[in-house]
């Protein structure tokens, strides 16, 4: 009796450290240690499960736990201390997946015990359906952003495709759980059905989107544990299951608005569709005009005020530590120099910060666009560094542009605007860009690394 | 309609955290600056790791002689685990870079 009131303390314990870390890693000054907290609380809960645990434990099953725990314990060590960071966003889909997998993984074992019985296979039911969509789902957004799959192949139809397999998988699961079926064969059933509703679901939205499509299924993950505490009425996996349910919901529409876009629009698919109509309509064709690296370092060595705005080409590029080292030399020249990041740079919110603070660039250089877009008619030289869609004009002129709407860095009220990029190729959103075609645009082709060093000591000669 | 009931009934505990939370979550979230999304997506996935407690009560009540079931469980359990390791080293190494820095660090380098 002891033992279960002090489980109950440890996952009381436990969900408190979840509230709290989440709490705390809303403001950069204790997210570290919030974070620090809710793993703290996660692991006091899993010793709690295990050595608190009701009744014997035969070796075998220890040994398979801490096993488990070893295997699982240095593989996720590994891959999140070895990967770079610009392979984050992806890495955090993956892990997603895993999570989304381990429910589903607990739904099929705790069918046979509970079939039949339609309270409690109703939460199992759950759990398989929403975990199973999760992983399959995780998986292919993965895929994507890791560039192992760059299309986005739309059936004709396929909103109403998508629909009918996702009623169909909830149909056979209310199936089960109303009429009481203890055939093993029909959960299988329901559990493909949740998989391939995953894929399909995933796989017509575009890269673009990909980051709103992580943390929406960051929040079904959450469901999917939360449905577990309610099958094992199991208070710590309930708070953190609809905890992460509830603000991953949150989060995901704060991202949406970050892009101008509803989170239906995302789901379903409308971006792409305007964008052979953009195409056509934007003002393209014309010449851009080529700068070369010494006229470039002469202009930003005479100015007053350089604007920086990073993108996902400078993260490819791991161009962040010479960014900062050009960006200290024009500052010692007396040249103001600021970063503008705009919300969805990059392939997540907040990328950009996190790679330019990798660099030890001052937080106070970066910018939020709402901060800098005033600033830009007082500046000399925009540098735009692997960005692309979100300094497009097409945003607010071009009402057929998929991107019309989006709040963009207004980057063409500057004096001069410098764009680096590696070839004339189109951003993520797969639309032209009628800045670099703007008479005060001049493009720096290359390797942003590359370039920016070039930059650097070409700059040191003067 | 009485199974639904009872089903409330029996779990009105659960109802009342089910409720709340949803409350808590959003509150949390809100007014956050864009700058921590990716870092905060990071942690709320590291969170949902929770579902390895159920993936460790699946594997302890598992049948010591039924190499299937203590197969899944401890597949489940491997899952879990990269989950919750993963997630949690992921957001420190993201939320490192936050780091306070010495307060004239701009000019010089």
């Amino acid at each position: 009796m002891n033992q279960t009131i002090l489980l109950d303390i440890i996952y009381l314990i436990g969900s408190v450290t979840f509230i709290l870390g989440l709490k705390m890693m809303g403001k950069p000054d204790t997210a570290r240690r919030g974070n620090t907290y809710a793993a703290f609380g996660m692991t006091l809960a899993i010793l709690g499960t295990i050595f608190l645990h009701n009744g014997p434990i035969a070796p075998i099953i220890y040994g398979m736990l801490f096993g488990a725990f070893a295997i699982g314990g240095i593989i996720g060590w590994m891959v999140a201390k070895k990967v770079k960071m610009t392979a984050m966003p992806q890495l955090v889909s993956l892990f997603n997946g895993m999570g989304g997998a381990c429910a589903a993984l607990i739904s099929i074992m705790e069918f046979h015990v509970h079939a039949g019985d339609p309270k409690t296979i109703m939460m199992v039911m759950a759990g398989l359906i929403i975990g199973s969509i999760s992983f399959s789902g995780s998986m292919i957004a993965f895929a994507k952003l890791n560039g192992n799959l760059n299309k986005n192949p739309k059936i004709p139809g396929y909103n109403i495709i998508n629909a009918l397999i996702l009623l169909i998988t909830l149909g056979v699961g209310v199936y089960i759980t109303v009429a009481g079926v203890t055939d093993f064969m029909w959960p299988c059933i329901d559990l493909a059905l949740a998989l391939l509703y995953g894929i399909m679901f995933v796989l017509p939205i575009g890269g673009a989107d990909m980051p709103v499509v992580i943390s929406l299924l960051n929040s079904f993950t959450g469901l999917a544990a939360a449905s577990g505490g309610f099958l094992y009425h199991n208070k710590v996996m309930l708070t953190g299951g609809i905890l992460v349910g509830s603000a991953g919901t949150i989060l995901t529409i704060a991202m949406c608005k970050g892009m101008n876009r509803t989170l239906f629009s995302v789901v379903f698919g409308a971006f792409g569709e305007g964008s052979a109509a953009a195409a056509s309509g934007g003002a393209t064709g014309g010449s851009v005009k080529d700068i070369s690296i010494a006229d470039c370092a002469v202009l930003m060595n005479y100015s007053k005020k350089v604007v920086i705005v990073p993108g996902y080409g400078l993260a490819v590029a791991q161009a962040q530590h010479v960014m900062h080292e050009l960006e200290a030399l024009l500052e010692e020249r007396g040249v103001e120099v600021k970063y503008a990041i705009h919300p969805v740079a990059g392939r997540m919110p907040g990328h950009m910060n996190v790679l330019m603070a990798e660099s030890n660039v001052d937080y106070s250089k970066l910018c939020e666009m709402e901060d800098i877009n005033p600033e830009f008619e007082t500046t000399d030289v925009v540098f735009i560094v692997g960005a692309n869609d979100v300094v497009n004009p097409a945003a607010k002129t071009n009402p057929a542009s998929p991107i019309y709407g989006m709040p963009i860095l207004e980057v063409e009220k500057a004096k001069n605007i410098i764009v680096n990029k590696r070839s004339m190729a189109a951003g993520y959103a797969g639309i032209d860009n009628e800045l670099f075609y703007n008479p005060k645009t001049s493009m720096l082709f290359g390797d942003a690394k590359k370039v920016v060093t070039e930059l650097v000591a070409e700059l040191k000669t003067m | 309609m009485q199974e639904t009931l009872s089903f409330i009934y029996g779990h009105i505990n659960m109802f009342y955290i089910l409720i709340l939370m949803i409350f808590v979550g959003v509150e949390v979230i809100n007014s956050v600056p864009s700058v921590l999304h990716t870092p905060l997506m990071s942690g709320a996935n590291a969170i949902h790791g929770v579902v390895i407690i159920g993936a460790i009560i699946v594997l302890l009540n598992a049948d010591p002689t039924n190499y299937v079931e203590l197969l899944l469980g401890f597949l489940a359990v491997i899952l879990g685990t990269l989950n919750v390791v993963g997630g949690f080293v992921v957001t420190d190494r993201m939320l490192e870079m936050f780091k306070k820095k010495p307060a004239k660090s701009n000019a010089k380098w």
